[in-house]
């Protein structure tokens, strides 16, 4: 049986300065993050009011709450609320598909191959930028100011907050394309836009395609809430009964929304599956 | 010299053409009824969303200058001229600001404890039994897919006016978005380690800590803070509903018209949340390295 010889401690000490004798700064590093990241959250939980009491109180009020959701029951208003879900649906498609449209030629003024000056790039990416640092509730306020309450300040909303999504998002696409389908174009004496017609867009489409899908599925989420600020849809409906203290009604549109979240999901995720395959093939 | 490209016999070329056009119709065919479609479900979607293209028309102008009106001064100046009067509440909306940042920390920090909390059970590669996998995996999906605010406009009534109610709606809903993203890390994390730990006769607690939790840490913290910097986007609307932060100040300045109001908060919520992004962006390439992206 062979014996393993002891180590040598001094001499691997020596040999491995960066496992033994780590410097104090970077031994200390860690506790002292995680030290200051539990005393910020110590002093959010005293800033924000947090107390105990209010914390077991409000979990008994949520805990009735909770036991009044059961049944669901949508009383006799169902037809109500399958229209606000249809007028959600239709948020969502119509904003997204307005956002796409518009985002499209923006998009291509932002990515680095189609302009390279970045004089003319840097202000389009942070107008993009901006936009997106507006939550879609606040777009829906700004909108229901200009065209009046209802679903088209919605669909609005929609579309301006998820342009900045999309211009950024397509302009990477666009970053992202191979060069050199754009080159043969130019060899056999395409102009510019037949160069993005039919070296970049061939490309780029099938990955706009997908993630216009995904923007569908994720924006039945955000046309859920937008009703709430009075932008129609399902989130009217879903405020309201909130406000009035309506559990039960309430528990059946939650059960609305995420039962169509989820076949909206399904849906964009066939799609997305059969437009990637039409990539691979062609 | 002849070239190397063949021609094959006429007959033989001809077939061979036709079988390609019928492809390239059948394609064409395939596309042209997915846009009917498409456009068929536009067509419905506009009617049910109440689309009125006059009413756009009409009312654009409005759209434009209600930007020119927030960037105008009660005294007619613009904005930019007279910045003391415009950013007049600075103190205030900086103090709100800070309560948006802190309620997003405070519920992404809550979120992301519970998430670590759920992701193992929720994995495929983890979890200890099946039917706990499923319940897990039941409850962070209703918790992602419940927005937000949902659960505020809910919290608001069951907790009271005020930020704790703000704090944990986004408690909740980052539990579902980072139990997931948690998750699928530990199901992308290599199993090796873990056969080597359970090899030493260790539990299922000892080969998590020190067999899988060495992998994904670093993936946790990203994401999290990639959440960060959602939820402070979140928290800066969570006014709205009365759930504390700087969206109380917006929905009243919005709602009663003060128009160099609206535009003054809007400029202070946008640089903050650059200023997290680049802050966020910062930490996450110390944590990966300056091209790692997760």
């Amino acid at each position: 049986m062979s014996q393993v010889p002891a180590p040598d401690h001094r001499e691997l000490r020596a040999r491995y300065p960066q496992v033994f004798d780590r410097p104090a700064s970077a031994r200390l590093a860690t506790p002292l993050v995680l030290l200051l990241a539990v005393g910020i959250f110590a002093f959010g939980l005293v800033d924000l009011e947090f107390s105990p009491a209010r914390l077991l109180a409000g979990l008994h009020q949520l805990g009735w709450i909770s036991l009044m959701m059961v049944p669901p029951d949508p009383g006799p208003s169902l037809p109500i609320y399958l229209k606000a879900l249809g007028e959600t649906l239709s948020i969502a498609l119509l904003g997204t598909t307005l956002a796409a449209v518009l985002a499209l030629p923006v998009s291509l003024l932002a990515a680095r191959n189609i302009v390279p000056s970045s004089l003319l790039r840097f202000p389009v990416r942070r107008m993009f930028d901006s936009i997106r640092g507006v939550d879609t509730l606040i777009w829906a306020l700004v909108w229901i100011n200009v065209v009046g309450l209802g679903p088209f300040a919605g669909v609005l909303a929609i579309a301006v907050s998820d342009f900045g999504s999309f211009g950024k998002l397509f302009s990477e696409a666009i970053e992202g394309a191979d060069k050199k389908q754009v080159e043969g174009i130019r060899a056999s004496g395409g102009n510019a836009l037949h160069e993005i017609r039919f070296g970049l867009m061939p490309q780029v489409l099938p990955v706009i395609a997908g993630q216009v899908l995904y923007f569908i599925e994720s924006n039945t989420r955000s046309a859920t809430i937008i009703g709430i600020v009075g932008a129609g849809g399902i989130g009217l409906q879903l405020a309201e009964q909130i406000r009035v203290l309506e559990w039960q009604k309430v528990s059946f549109l939650i059960l609305m929304i995420l039962v169509a979240v989820a076949a909206i999901d399904w849906i964009s995720g066939k799609l997305r599956s059969a437009i990637i395959g039409q990539r691979a093939v062609a | 010299m002849t070239s190397a490209v063949s021609i094959l016999p006429g007959p033989q070329l001809a077939a061979l053409n036709a079988a390609y056009r019928r492809a390239v119709a059948r394609k064409r065919l395939n596309v042209m009824l997915g846009g009917a479609v498409f456009c068929v479900a536009l067509v419905i979607a506009g009617i049910g969303a109440e689309v009125n293209v006059r009413t756009l028309f009409t009312y654009f102008g409005n759209f434009v200058s209600y930007f020119d009106r927030i960037f105008t001064l009660d005294t007619g100046a613009r904005v930019w001229t007279d910045s003391g009067e415009w950013l007049w509440g600075w103190q205030k909306w900086l103090r709100m600001l800070g309560e948006t940042i802190l309620i997003s920390y405070v519920g992404t920090l809550i979120g992301a404890v519970l998430a670590f909390g759920a992701n193992f059970f929720a994995a495929d590669n983890t979890s200890p039994a099946p039917w706990l996998r499923f319940v897990v995996r039941r409850l962070l999906e209703f918790a992602r897919t419940v927005p937000g605010i949902v659960f505020a406009l809910i919290f608001v009534i069951a907790f009271g006016l005020g930020p704790m109610a703000g704090v944990l709606a986004i408690a909740i809903h980052s539990t579902g978005a980072l139990g997931k993203q948690f998750s699928e890390l530990v199901e992308n994390a290599d199993m090796k380690p873990v056969e080597g730990v359970r090899s030493t006769g260790a539990s299922w607690l000892s080969c998590m800590r020190f067999a899988v939790l060495p992998q994904v840490a670093a993936g946790y913290a990203g994401y999290a803070l990639l959440r960060f910097e959602i939820n402070v986007r979140e928290a800066s609307v969570m006014g709205f509903v009365g759930a504390g932060g700087i969206g109380q100040e917006l929905v009243v300045a919005i709602r009663k018209f003060y128009y160099s109001d609206v535009s003054a908060i809007l400029l202070m919520i946008i640089i903050t949340v650059f200023c997290i992004d680049i802050g966020t962006g910062w930490v996450r390439a110390r944590l990966f390295g300056k091209d790692a992206r997760i």
